[in-house]
């Protein structure tokens, strides 16, 4: 009776991940915000897989929430994915304060506070997975959105580093940085055809990595190849690039 | 050919049916939940639900359409009562994929497992056992219906059954199927313990019909292309699930068929060999066999897009039911016309149906019924138009699910509760709402 437990659960990406980790005969914590519109989601899982899905009350940005939110699942979760992101409004988002706050206390504050509990836990019990959805834009800041970027840029070095540190407990951890992926998130941005990905691809790659121990992957492999060029560019050059 | 209106539109994609036959430009809107369906209906214009497209001609087709694939949660399952609440575009794949190994089957199926839900309410398709259980509607017990001014209504057989009456059947013309509570039967194997006996001629295709009425399912395949004493000669096929207790049912695989066959594969030659094959493989008069599910209900599953054999013009069903006193006189005619005419059929398949039941339009009559397949051809229509006058003469009629092609003649003295039913869509305004090809060229 495994259980894993999906932050974000609503996210378009997370919900492709339930759908293949059911596929597989996972139990399934769905955790959101306003996390009862997703009953009709876990019936049609739980009936379609045969697997338990229960759906849970989370909010990132309460902080102070997070180990209670943690330790009182019950059983405790053998994996726990993070797949909560917050765009903001561009370019409003460099600009407002308090948009620019509330950026970076959902990809980052947030991230790394509920995932720390997460690795407290399972270090303790020297068992268990982590998954962490950072971006592509957190390689290099960008006019577009940096904001989000830079906080993005901080959950892979969180997650570099939780790995670094839970490694002699066996409890393994995979940052996964996708390009352009077909969401809610990106459904009013232009985004080029060729290099846009769907949920439901991105999920069995993450599954399969995460199934393999993987530590980094780029969703796709094409963007581990433009990044390389994008952080490669001279600061004199880059600075007058509109990306 | 009937002409079809070229429709252009900006967002636009060509869209066809299983007949590939018509194909037309429409715009099609793919809708992920109830809310967003709501919203639809209430700032776009008219429309017409969509579901796996499966029927035949252009019934699912329309200048916008509603795409409902996308609706396909399970909502609950009673695994006491067998009551099953999903959502409107569930396949009936998933549903005997996943409740089969559980022992429950659907009550009513279709010669293909590739159906939504609400498509098997829109039709109300029947099955093989038309004559002990029914049409689909018979094992609904209520659906949720979204009206043209975006409400919301329940429907059952003893709420709003009017339009109940008027949905089950109505080809998607009063409103959007939401969700819907189906009944399924329990059942104890995946196998079917199948009978195939060859009749000689069309009196004694009959006579197995009759001879074998208790039998829960029973089918006959007829050799539309032999002739004189040959005709009506049949492969007939009855059956009943196994009692083997073995419900370890697992989806058989199907082949592909990548590309459409040059049109020169289906002349009357192919054609007569692959009848003569398939009525030749049975040497004796009788075969016992078992059969998974798959086999016996859904053969034709087992070919992926096997429509494109018709080659690109694509081609249409021509399916029609005859009142039971009617019926041998006016398939041995048509059988005459169409041997006459040398455009065989590849597939012909007779059923007898049991009693009509209180459904506006559902097809289904006491009776036999016969579907033909035909390549879409100049000729072809003409052909079609003289079985018309058969039908019409033995007070038969077509389904509106294969249909393509009939005019609004054939289709008003069909179907005698029509006028009830365009009483119940007017009062819905359903009409300047739910409109599709079909609907426009029958002036429904
Ligand atoms: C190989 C094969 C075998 C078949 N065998 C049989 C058989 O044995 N018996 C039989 O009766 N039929 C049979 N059919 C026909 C098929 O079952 C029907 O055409 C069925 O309606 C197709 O369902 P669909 O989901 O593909 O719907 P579509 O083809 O997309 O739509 C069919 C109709 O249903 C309406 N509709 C669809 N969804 C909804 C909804 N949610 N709300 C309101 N209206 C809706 C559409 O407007 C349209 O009028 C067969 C078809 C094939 C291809
Ligand atoms: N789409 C892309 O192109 C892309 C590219 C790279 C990385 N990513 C990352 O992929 C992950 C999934 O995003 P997505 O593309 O699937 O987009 P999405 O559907 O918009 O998902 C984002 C999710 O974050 C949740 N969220 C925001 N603030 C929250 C809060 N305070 N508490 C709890 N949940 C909160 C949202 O919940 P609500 O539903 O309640 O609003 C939403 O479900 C994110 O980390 C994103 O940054 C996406």
């Amino acid at each position: 009776m495994e259980f894993i437990l999906i932050l974000g659960a609503k996210s378009d990406i997370a919900r492709a991940l339930a759908i293949v980790y059911a596929r597989h005969g996972y139990n399934l914590f769905l955790a959101a915000r306003n996390a009862k519109e997703l009953e009709r989601f876990a019936s049609d899982l739980q009936i379609r897989y045969q697997v338990e899905v229960r759906m849970k009350e989370f909010d990132v940005t309460e902080f102070s929430s997070h180990q209670l939110f943690f330790t009182s699942l019950n059983p405790m979760p053998s994996g726990t994915l993070f797949c909560i992101g917050y765009l903001g409004t561009l370019p409003a988002s460099a600009k407002e304060i308090t948009e620019i706050v509330h950026t970076v206390e959902v990809n980052f504050t947030g991230c790394a506070t509920i995932l720390s509990v997460v690795a407290n836990e399972y270090e303790k019990k020297r068992t268990g997975f982590i998954v962490g959805i950072s971006s592509v834009a957190g390689d290099r800041g960008r006019t577009s959105n940096y904001i989000y970027g830079s906080s993005k840029a901080a959950v892979s070095a969180f997650l570099s580093g939780l790995r670094n540190r839970l490694h002699p407990s066996k409890v393994h951890v995979l940052t996964v940085k996708p390009g352009y992926v077909r969401t809610k998130m990106t459904k009013d941005l232009s985004i080029p055809e060729k290099l846009t990905s769907s949920p439901e691809k991105l999920a069995e790659h993450i599954f399969r990595s995460q199934q393999k121990g993987r530590e980094v992957i780029y969703s796709f492999r094409i963007w581990r190849l433009i990044m390389l060029i994008i952080t490669h560019i001279p600061e004199k050059l880059f600075k007058r690039l509109s990306l | 050919m009937p002409g079809y209106l070229n429709i252009h539109e900006s967002d636009t994609r060509n869209l066809t049916s299983w007949g590939n036959y018509p194909v037309v430009e429409s715009s099609v809107f793919m809708c992920n939940d109830e809310q967003e369906a709501r919203s639809y209906i209430l700032n776009e214009g008219t429309t017409i639900p969509r579901g796996n497209g499966r029927s035949y001609g252009d019934s699912a087709l329309g200048k916008n359409v509603i795409n409902l694939l996308q609706l396909n949660k399970f909502i609950s399952f009673d695994d006491q009562s067998g009551i099953l609440h999903c959502e409107s575009g569930v396949l009936l794949e998933d549903i005997v994929r996943i409740f089969l190994p559980q022992g429950w089957f659907l009550r009513v199926t279709p010669g293909t497992k590739l159906i939504t839900v609400g498509g098997a309410i829109a039709s109300d398709i029947h099955g093989k056992n038309h004559h002990q259980a029914g049409c689909f509607s018979s094992n609904v017990l209520d659906f949720r219906l979204l009206l043209s001014d975006g409400t919301c209504i329940t429907c059952a057989p003893d709420q709003n059954s009017e339009i109940f009456r008027a949905t089950c059947g109505g080809m998607g013309l009063t409103g959007i199927i939401l969700d819907s509570r189906i009944k399924l039967q329990q059942v104890t194997s995946r196998n079917i313990l199948q009978q195939t006996i060859k009749s000689e001629n069309l009196q004694s295709t009959f006579d197995l019909f009759d001879k074998h009425e208790l039998e829960p399912y029973s089918v006959a395949w007829i050799d539309s292309l032999a002739s004189e004493k040959n005709l009506g000669r049949c492969l007939f096929m009855k059956g009943d699930f196994a009692c083997d207790g073995n419900l370890n049912y697992s989806p058989s695989k199907s082949l592909n068929i990548p590309f459409y066959f040059p049109v020169f594969c289906l002349n009357t030659m192919s054609v007569k060999a692959f009848n003569y094959l398939y009525y030749n493989k049975i040497r004796d008069n009788f075969i016992e066999s078992t059969v998974s599910v798959d086999a016996f209900f859904y053969p034709l599953d087992a070919v992926n897009n096997w429509n494109r054999i018709y080659g690109r013009q694509g081609f249409t069903q021509y399916q029609f039911v005859l009142p039971k006193e009617k019926s041998f006189d006016g398939l041995r005619e048509i059988l005459i016309r169409i041997h006459r005419s040398g455009q065989g059929s590849f597939l012909a398949v007779l059923k007898l149906f049991g009693k009509e039941n209180e459904n506006y339009l559902s097809f289904p009559c006491e009776g036999y019924t016969l579907a033909l397949d035909f390549k879409v051809s100049p000729g072809i229509f003409r052909l079609l138009e003289e079985l018309d006058k058969i039908v019409l003469s033995c007070n038969g009629r077509i389904y509106l699910s294969k249909d393509v092609r009939m005019n609004t003649a054939m289709f008003r003295k069909g179907y005698e509760k029509l006028d009830g039913f365009l009483k119940i869509r007017k009062e819905l305004r359903a009409d300047a709402k739910f409109i599709s090809l079909q609907s426009i060229r029958l002036q429904l």
